[in-house]
């Protein structure tokens, strides 16, 4: 017995590589499943067909980087029942959040022959520091896998099975050897959220830290392995500031460190 | 009764895995996987990979060539035999909707009858506390019986002891006493490179008695216990056994939670590797249309917040409580719970610790003493 009426799904794109919103693109063998489940209604990436909202289910892509993207989130959020922000710039600033350790000012000067015409913020923010966002699906891009996880989890009223615990528990349960133990390889995984399935450690790579801090980072103790094998204050502020730089515990890491370098 | 020890030579030994093939088992054995010893099927004429070795200590593994081709020179890796008789993932059932209605569709499907070769003694006192856990109270666990119930289990004892090894003060090895089909002693003297058989079941007598393996003789077993009793003898690590219960559990305030927590990283690896450790945890998944659902078993740990929440919030909040938790369900509650201690000194949890931290100095550090806030102890 299906369902009376297909929920009306809506994908809004703020400051984004529009990697994540293609995840949902990607779920190849899934799409027509999706598209038979859902009522894609807005979905400029997908099909030039709007129909208006309330929509049951909108996903965010994006960080917060212009007064326009911050009026905007708001009629987005009147229009959604759910609200889901997805990747690394929606939940954490994004890569572009690295403006927020300078002064944007220096970068558009620097880019464009008429600075004046830019109107940025000085810092780039996720989503839920402007709106109320249901549930913040990290990565980046975004797990499709998850991503299907947690659609299909506020379809059906239930809550989406998406763990905060580190990116280790994944290397376990697949039997991927740790690079970190077996070849002295930095890996970020200890203190990363997990979510991509230890897709770098299978391939003898260490973990860059694309899902944002885990629950209980603990930054300080995986500082110290990673100078143990000799990585220094500035590669490790490097490895936080990356898509994840303001996510708070990776900002404080990474802070930290920058304080002990400069005293 | 006085068991009959047998000696297989080093070139008959693939006679005894294709012997075990054909009496019906699929036969998993120690395999270099990708830079440390996992299990594998074992496919083929039954040849083993010779002159695998490792170094281990607190958060560091090299899995390394030597030139002495013994076959079982290595310590434990991260695998361990807990990934086939309970899954890191398994589907316990699912469900179709039909109508009005719906049908339950099985879960993942049985595997076919097991022989496993290469059983340390750590390892296969492990299995039965698995087996006091998943069978042994009031509720047995199904797909554990099934994985579990046939298995033929071919023993190697130790002769070399692992960099983070400590079974021999946990009274678990080097050597295996009882639970085994057949138990191996890999042997090298002069140029002879043979293994003394012990069957310990009616089943390991006649896989025996199918490869017309002579008798060991009494030197040969000799030799065998004592290349055991050296391998126990040059153990470096220790854990102190006595009165380690009534430590712990008077010594819940202890400063070293503090010290350790600063260091763990919650990261789980530890318990995940733990031969012992059983928590899991079940996750419901549904499909877009809600047409289908699958009930999924899968690893879990007390590191993660999820595993202690209750009534809206996880009870252990800090990676103090969630270390402790570990530590001395391990090693104090789980003797209250299954009569035995959790752990069995294989050193898994030291050497994939990315932090380095190693259970057995925790253990002394909390031993050694320092402010108490609960009952003073003993001092064991
Ligand atoms: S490879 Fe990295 S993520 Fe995987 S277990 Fe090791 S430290 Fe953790
Ligand atoms: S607690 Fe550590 S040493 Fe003890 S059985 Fe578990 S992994 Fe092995
Ligand atoms: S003790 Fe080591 S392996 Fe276990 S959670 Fe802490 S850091 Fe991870």
């Amino acid at each position: 017995m299906a369902r009376l009426r297909k929920p009306k799904l809506a994908v809004w794109k703020f400051s984004s590589c529009d990697g994540c919103q293609l995840s949902l693109l990607d779920c190849e063998s899934e799409l027509l499943a999706v598209a038979g489940a859902i009522d894609i209604a807005n979905f400029p990436e997908a099909s030039r067909a709007v129909t208006g909202g309330p929509y049951d289910l909108s996903l965010v892509e994006g960080s917060i980087t212009t007064p326009h993207d911050a009026e905007r989130i708001h009629r987005v959020r009147r229009l959604s029942r759910f609200l889901v922000s997805i990747g690394a710039c929606a939940t954490a600033g994004g890569i572009q959040a690295l403006r927020n350790f300078k002064d944007v000012r220096d970068f558009t000067a620097m880019v464009y022959a008429r600075p004046e015409y830019i109107d940025t913020l000085a810092r780039s923010t996720p989503i839920a520091d402007h709106v109320p966002v249901d549930f913040e699906l990290r990565g980046c891009p975004i797990s499709k896998a998850q991503l299907l996880e947690v659609a299909s989890a506020f379809l059906n009223s239930r809550r989406p099975n998406v763990p905060t615990y580190s990116v280790c528990m994944e290397c376990k349960r697949k039997g991927a050897t740790c690079v970190l133990v077996a070849s002295t390889t930095p890996c970020l995984g200890p203190v990363t959220q997990a979510g991509c399935g230890a897709l770098c450690p299978s391939y003898h790579r260490g973990c860059y830290g694309c899902f944002g801090p885990m629950e209980n980072a603990n930054t300080d103790s995986l500082n110290q392995r990673w100078q143990a094998l000799g990585a220094s204050a500035a590669d490790l502020v490097l490895a936080y500031r990356t898509f994840n730089a303001c996510a708070p515990a990776f900002r404080d890491a990474a802070a930290g460190l920058d304080a002990e370098r400069r005293p | 009764m006085a068991v009959d020890v047998r000696v297989i030579e080093r070139s008959d030994l693939s006679a005894l895995l294709v012997a075990l093939r054909e009496a019906g088992y699929e036969v998993i054995a120690p395999v270099p996987g990708d830079g440390s010893i996992d299990y594998d099927v074992v496919t083929g004429d039954g040849e083993r990979p010779a002159g695998f070795s490792d170094e281990q200590g607190p958060g560091a593994y090299r899995l390394k060539m030597c030139d002495h081709e013994l076959l079982f020179d290595f310590a434990a890796g991260a695998s361990s035999w807990k990934k086939f008789l309970f899954p890191p993932s398994l589907t316990l059932f699912s469900a179709q909707r039909r109508q009005r209605s719906f049908e339950v569709l099985p879960g993942t499907a049985d595997p076919p009858p097991r022989a496993f070769l290469g059983v340390r003694a750590c390892d296969l006192a492990a299995i039965d506390i698995q087996d006091k856990i998943f069978l042994g109270g009031a509720f047995v666990d199904p797909s554990y019986r099934q994985r579990r119930k046939d298995v033929f289990i071919v023993a190697v004892n130790c002769t070399r002891a692992g960099g983070s090894c400590f079974c021999a003060s946990m009274g678990t090895g080097p050597r295996v006493s009882a639970g085994f089909d057949l138990a191996l002693t890999e042997l090298k003297i002069g140029e002879r490179h043979c293994f003394t058989a012990e069957p310990g079941s009616d089943r390991g007598e006649a896989v025996l008695a199918r490869l017309g393996s002579p008798p060991a003789g009494p030197a040969l077993e000799a030799e065998a216990r004592s290349a055991s009793a050296r391998c126990a003898a040059s153990m470096a690590r220790q854990m102190v056994t006595d009165g380690l219960r009534d430590l712990l559990v008077q010594n819940q305030e202890h400063p070293r939670w503090r010290d350790v927590a600063s260091r763990c990283l919650a990261c789980a690896n530890c318990t995940l590797v733990c031969p012992t450790c059983f928590c899991a945890t079940v996750q419901d998944v549904t499909d877009l249309a809600g047409e289908r659902a699958e009930r999924i078993r899968v690893w879990d740990s007390c590191f993660s917040a999820e595993h202690s929440h209750l009534h809206g919030a996880s009870v252990r909040r800090t990676t103090r409580s969630r270390y402790r938790q570990w530590m001395t369900h391990k090693l104090a509650y789980w003797i209250d719970q299954f009569g035995t201690s959790g752990c069995v000194g294989c050193g898994r949890c030291i050497t994939w610790c990315p932090a380095g931290i190693d259970i057995t100095e925790e253990a002394a550090a909390i031993r050694a003493g320092g402010a108490t806030t609960t009952a003073p102890n003993s001092g064991g």
